[in-house]
């Protein structure tokens, strides 16, 4: 291993350490002019032009609240889970191809921080570890709410995670791959898995919502019922992990979405561009083409928050158990008659 | 030293006393979390033998799944000091002879076995990839991979069953 190459993946990892915070800082900004819109209003329009500056302004607001502690014995933990919740929000984009290759330098990078044999398992991994921030950080509050809301937050992840996972198996059977830069590579041109695979795609989609918690799945916060939820005590900068967790999450599965159903980087036209355009500029295009795409999720995430009410919990373990999870079977079952006929 | 050793050397310390400490500290939910430490360090114990796969299904089932489920018992049952059991001395003393003997043997037994490792054979291969051992388990090991897969089932079943309440008759 060569110093360069150790150069290049460490500067690779910063910038998508950054691009993810960005990322996370504007989509509050975002959420705050989707719901605006949504609701007939302005939104944030004071800081910068149309409000840009506000993500900036409400990060500050936040360092300079007191820090409020609760009368805990478990100062630590109280302490440890914001900071779990955030970094298993990061970790996920690793695997995350971000495009094909750039040539740099006489070298040719890679837009991938690492391509292991086993990147799905390993996006699985991380997504099942987000549930220890939530219930560190709502135990150790020493508040009946918040273990309420943490409690909820887990039952429902783990419960989603199952059909998330028959959801992918399908995909898997027809990919014959778990290392996403090859499920990308297939989708060259227009030949999207989300062609094939539309209860899948609907399947995930539906387990991505329950796994960021947001709405119509989002009991854990539900403030009618438990105040905030599991970050009830926390004040500061540590809420502020929480909230910058959940808009990351939400950063992350838009990512997953589209490298998985939609193609990646893939646009119609790549491999012209790239023949005629020259590596890099084609390529860049591919980097712009997802996050076209990944925006649009993120977009769809918020549009969704703004238009369906919450779910009770009931109907929730309901969805979870009884429609999802047997729908998915279905679809595996589907998906293993269609690859027999015609392949 | 290599930097695999040292690695190697970090990881089982903290396997150990994660596990000592899972055993000796006094809140349940302390317990559950060393214990989460401890089986990421067994994984990373697993990457050091190249066994990626391995790794990651160990976190995914141990940390992500089990251990998840344990804590939301640990948390809802609110145990107290109060309501902790008082065991017999006769059960401690009892205890006590049970590791000495125990510990007595497995000592023996690591102060007598002779390692056997010999020289590693190169076969080309890539045993990291998930293909290489699916086929294997579904090929050569299909029965008992089906046998297991049969028990794992059995077991969901037999615990819905035991926690179904019967109909009372009225």
């Amino acid at each position: 291993m060569d110093s360069a190459f150790i150069i290049e993946k460490s500067i690779f990892i910063v910038v998508i350490f950054a691009i993810t915070m960005i990322m996370a800082m504007y989509s509050t900004w975002a959420e705050r002019k989707v719901a605006a819109y949504l609701q007939d209003r302005v939104g944030p329009n004071r800081a910068g032009w149309g409000g840009l500056l506000q993500p900036l302004a409400d990060g500050m607001k936040l360092f300079a609240k007191e820090e409020f502690e609760p009368n805990t014995k478990n100062k630590f933990l109280f302490f440890v889970g914001p900071a779990i919740a955030m970094s298993t929000a990061l970790m996920t984009s690793a695997v995350i191809p971000w495009g094909d290759k750039l040539e740099l330098f006489g070298r040719t990078v890679i837009l991938q921080a690492t391509d292991t044999d086993s990147a799905l398992l390993y996006v699985f991994a991380v997504v099942s570890l987000g549930v220890y921030g939530i219930m560190i950080g709502g135990w150790a509050s020493n508040n009946k709410f918040s273990l309420m809301g943490a409690v909820r937050a887990a039952s429902q992840m783990v419960s989603y995670e199952v059909a998330m996972g028959l959801s992918i198996i399908a995909l898997l059977m027809m990919t014959g791959s778990l290392s996403l830069k090859e499920i990308s590579v297939q989708q060259a041109g227009m030949d999207w898995n989300v062609f094939y695979q539309p209860l899948g795609f609907f399947i995930f989609l539906i387990c991505a919502f329950a796994e960021t918690n947001r709405t119509p799945f989002d009991l854990a916060e539900c403030e009618s019922e438990l105040i905030g939820g599991y970050h009830t005590e926390y004040s500061s900068m540590k809420m502020g992990f929480y909230l910058f967790a959940e808009y990351a999450n939400m950063f992350i599965s838009a990512t997953i979405i589209s490298v998985l159903y939609f193609g990646g980087y893939n646009y119609p036209g790549m491999s012209w561009a790239v023949e005629n355009w020259g590596v890099n500029i084609g390529n860049v295009i591919g980097i712009f083409a997802l996050f076209a795409k990944l925006c649009f999720f993120i977009f769809f995430f918020m549009w969704i928050r703004w238009t369906i009410p919450r779910f009770r919990y009931d109907q929730l373990m309901n969805l979870g158990w009884k429609i999802l999870i047997p729908l998915s079977i279905v679809n595996i079952i589907i998906t293993g008659i269609c690859i027999l006929a015609f392949k | 030293m290599s930097a695999i050793l040292i690695i190697f050397y970090v990881l089982a310390a903290i396997t150990l006393s994660t596990a000592f400490l899972t055993i000796y500290s006094k809140n349940p939910i302390h317990s559950a979390i060393y214990l989460v430490i401890c089986f990421f360090s067994i994984a990373g114990h697993y990457l050091l033998f190249n066994a990626q796969f391995l790794a990651i299904v160990h976190i995914i089932v141990y940390s992500g799944a089990i251990m998840i489920l344990f804590l939301f018992t640990i948390m809802l049952m609110n145990l107290n000091k109060e309501d902790e059991v008082h065991k017999p001395r006769i059960t401690r003393l009892g205890a006590i002879v049970v590791f000495c003997v125990l510990s007595a043997v497995l000592i023996t037994i690591f102060i007598n076995s002779k390692t056997i490792v010999g020289d590693y054979d190169t076969t080309g291969e890539d045993f990291q990839s998930i293909k290489k051992l699916g086929k294997i388990l579904l090929n050569e090991y299909m029965v008992p991979f089906e046998f297991a897969s049969v028990l794992l089932l059995v077991a969901m079943i037999g615990t819905v069953l035991l926690s179904k309440k019967e109909k009372t008759n009225k």
